[in-house]
């Protein structure tokens, strides 16, 4: 077993760090508080092909693969998780979606574009009524003639507000319902019909812009079909599948963060004549979150080499969000009671950090959902069959 | 043993929540929204009594017992934190100290005035002064008739509404603890040389007006010291035992609130054809919330009791405290995920009581002193005197 990164994965996150502190880190707290990233930023991520980051050069990636992508959202996601939701989505499952399954057409017509961040993406499947249950969706996509007509809405979706492109999970046979009757769409934000809401507002990830999307018979041409009629929904859960590694990757950033900024203010605040970090209730909290980080660490590693190698992940993928969002959650708390009352202010970063993370045992599958998978595949492994 | 409220306590519980349910809950979102304490809200409460519910009726307040004033807390903490916290830190800290150790005279200038409507606040922390509040660097020298207060009190809730400052300054920088002593500082002339600062931007509790005030040989007049020269510390302590039960009382209602909206939101969400409530997963959060808040409603009422019947309760003010601040984060952590997505969005007020109770881990003694104090009691007992 080798447990070192390669030189290149080793450069690649020397460069995404320098990146993220001479430009991400000035900016966060205007991101978080106007609500936006600079589009300027966006653009030298896309020079910089973050965007396409995992995907085959041949495809216009940067063929980086999913290791690769780990990097870039740990790194991302310690310094600016709202620029990091941006990515994330556009990236991890919405440009995703088309490169597992798009037909060579498809890829060819969108992709380039979606690597070079010129195109921002969105993945649309949560509804109204269909949250943690999926399946429930109701959009429905009619056939005339050489084009479906999309009729409904997607709530919750990130990049809602800035997409170009939409990747839409849409029923076309109510009789087989979304497990066997749903298709994804690649659907273009100037098409008549489709109208983005106003950004939603939300506790954290100010700066990564969320909102319900109405579809009011969007007229989609057939071409626009992406992988197979009917398997839409097996081409999205497999994207929701790979996406919950790099969110792994993206929380075990923010949790590093938290141990970094803990470690800087033990030594610099003082308290009954010495530093705190000689009380043992510090030391304590210190190593436990040391402990979980290392842990989380090689959980997430371990499971983007199973991507990359072409080994089965989807249990393994389920365990990096679920570990990963809890212990993010966990270590950013213990670095607020840490810094005390300085940790509740908003003149100094540690509460945005809070706000930001508890999304992340939510989105992409709440971690109800997430032991659920985890659940299933122990149990499918010893032959029994569970529904939610 | 007798477990029951009486006629009265049920008949004041009744009040609490009618001005909870009417007038409170219209407030909270609001001042958590435009950051701005319910300044009509807290002018009715005055007028109903509860601006000085446990100062005795010969001062203008309502002579209520301390277990009477918990239920007082609890309704409004169902609703509002902030207002909570906003009343607690005027009454349990601030009044009730001048009660506690001033003149007849001092009594009567300032006791009816803070029972009518005015508010005061209690101004112990400094920047370099936490945990450690022995530490604290703000001096008052005596020149003839007049204390000169030099230093700087940081976290002072209320500090911008209040018209009356219980002020803890050092006249005996060597004895640490042991040098402090109370005054009673106005708002304006004759306190020449006392600045309010800024406001603080905090996480939540944002219709709490929280300040820096700066003292620049500060006026007092040496009729405002309050208690004995250099007696300060056990007027804090008696102050830390009384707010800790009201802190403890806050936590309660804020879990309540929070519980209550899970329930709700379980019972009207359907997924996967079922309400989420018939999900295993959210019935466990449920039960789990239900017994901790149980058993911190006991602890509480067991230790109020210990109060009103003249008994030592210090140490069961800390483990209410404690174990209130938890069971507050616990559920509105818990009923937060049970919101899904809604629970990160402003729309819901789930993520407002999640970013509030935050705040009960820090403020009256963080978790890590209330530990420590416990500990200490209980070591005590045995013999041996431990050091922070």
């Amino acid at each position: 077993m080798d447990f070192t990164f390669s030189p290149e994965h080793i450069a690649l996150r020397r460069m995404i760090h320098e990146f993220c502190e001479e430009e991400l880190r000035p900016r966060a707290r205007q991101v978080d508080r106007e609500s936006r990233q600079d589009p300027q930023v966006l653009r030298w991520m896309g020079e910089l092909g973050f965007f396409g980051l995992p995907f085959s050069q041949e495809d216009g990636g940067a063929g980086a693969g999913e290791t690769g992508y780990c990097i870039l959202m740990e790194e991302l996601n310690r310094v600016c998780p709202s620029t990091a939701t941006i990515i994330g989505a556009h990236t991890g499952i919405a440009s995703m979606s088309l490169y597992l399954d798009g037909s060579p057409d498809l890829k060819q017509r969108y992709l380039p574009d979606l690597c070079s961040g010129k195109k921002i993406a969105a993945f649309g499947l949560t509804e109204p009524n269909a949250g943690s249950d999926a399946a429930g969706i109701q959009l429905r996509a009619t056939l005339e003639g050489d084009s479906y007509y999309l009729d409904g809405q997607k709530m919750w979706i990130t990049n809602g507000p800035i997409a170009d492109v939409i990747m839409v999970l849409a029923v076309t046979d109510p009789a087989l319902g979304a497990r066997g009757g749903a298709t994804v769409f690649v659907v273009e934000k100037e098409w008549d019909g489709l109208r983005p809401g106003k950004p939603e507002h939300k506790m954290g990830l100010h700066g990564s812009p969320t909102s319900l999307i109405t579809f009011d018979e969007v007229r989609v041409p057939k071409e626009n079909v992406l992988g197979q009629v009917g398997l839409g929904f097996v081409t999205f859960m497999k994207t929701l599948d790979i996406g919950r590694v790099s969110l792994g990757a993206a929380t075990l950033g923010g949790a590093q963060a938290a141990l970094e900024a803990s470690l800087r203010w033990v030594k610099a605040r003082s308290q009954f004549g010495r530093p705190i970090a000689n009380m043992q209730s510090i030391q304590f909290m210190l190593a436990d979150m040391a402990t979980e980080i290392e842990a989380l660490r090689s959980l997430v590693y371990r499971t983007a080499w199973l991507v990359d190698s072409g080994k089965p992940f989807i249990k393994e993928a389920g365990m990096c969000k679920l570990m990963g969002s809890e212990t993010a959650s966990r270590c950013i708390d213990r670095a607020l009671q840490i810094h005390g009352a300085l940790g509740y202010s908003r003149d100094f970063p540690l509460e945005r950090g809070w706000r930001d993370a508890r999304i992340a045992e939510i989105f992409e599958g709440t971690n109800e959902i997430q032991r659920i998978v985890i659940a299933s595949e122990l149990l499918q492994e010893i032959g029994v069959r569970i529904r939610p | 043993m007798d477990f029951s409220l009486t006629e009265e306590q049920l008949m004041f519980r009744g009040l609490f929540r009618d001005f909870a349910e009417n007038d409170v809950a219209k407030v909270a979102e609001h001042s958590d929204k435009a950051e701005q304490p319910p300044v009509e809200l807290l002018k009715k409460a005055a007028a109903q009594g509860f601006l000085g519910a446990t100062l005795p009726e010969q001062y203008g307040g309502a002579g209520l017992e301390a277990l009477t004033n918990t239920l007082l807390v609890e309704e409004i903490a169902k609703h509002c934190l902030s207002t909570a916290i906003t009343i607690t830190i005027h009454t349990a800290l601030a009044s009730m100290s001048i009660l506690d150790v001033g003149t007849e005279a001092q009594k009567q200038s300032y006791l009816p005035r803070l029972a009518s409507g005015e508010l005061a606040s209690f101004a112990l922390t400094e920047p370099d002064a936490g945990s450690d509040p022995g530490s604290l660097q703000t001096r008052a020298r005596r020149e003839n008739g007049t204390f000169y207060l030099d230093g700087v009190k940081s976290w002072v809730a209320n500090g911008g509404l209040a018209s009356v400052f219980v002020v803890f300054a050092s006249t005996d920088l060597s004895a640490r603890h042991r040098g402090l002593s109370a005054f009673i500082v106005e708002k304006g002339s004759p306190s020449v040389g006392v600045v309010v600062g800024h406001r603080e931007p905090t996480l939540g509790l944002r219709g709490v007006d929280i300040r820096t005030i700066y003292f620049e040989d500060g006026h007092v007049p040496a009729e405002n010291l309050l208690g004995a020269l250099n007696e300060g510390w056990p007027i804090v302590l008696r102050a830390f035992n009384r707010v800790r039960l009201c802190l403890a009382a806050a936590g309660l209602g804020a879990a309540e609130g929070a519980l209550a909206l899970g329930v709700k939101f379980a019972v009207e969400r359907k997924q996967f054809g079922v309400p989420i409530a018939e999900k295993q997963a959210i019935q466990n959060y449920i039960a789990d919330c239900s017994v901790e808040i149980e058993a911190l409603r006991h602890l509480i009422h067991y230790t109020a009791w210990l109060a009103d019947t003249g008994q030592s309760y210090g140490q069961q003010a800390s483990m209410a405290k404690y174990l209130g601040a938890r069971v507050a984060r616990d559920t509105a952590n818990k009923m937060l995920q049970v919101h899904g997505g809604y629970g990160f969005s402003d729309e819901f007020p789930i993520s407002r009581i999640y970013r509030d109770v935050r705040a009960l881990r820090l403020l009256g003694g963080t978790d890590e002193i209330q530990r420590y104090a416990v500990a200490r009691g209980v070591f005590d007992e045995v013999g041996l005197k431990i050091q922070p």
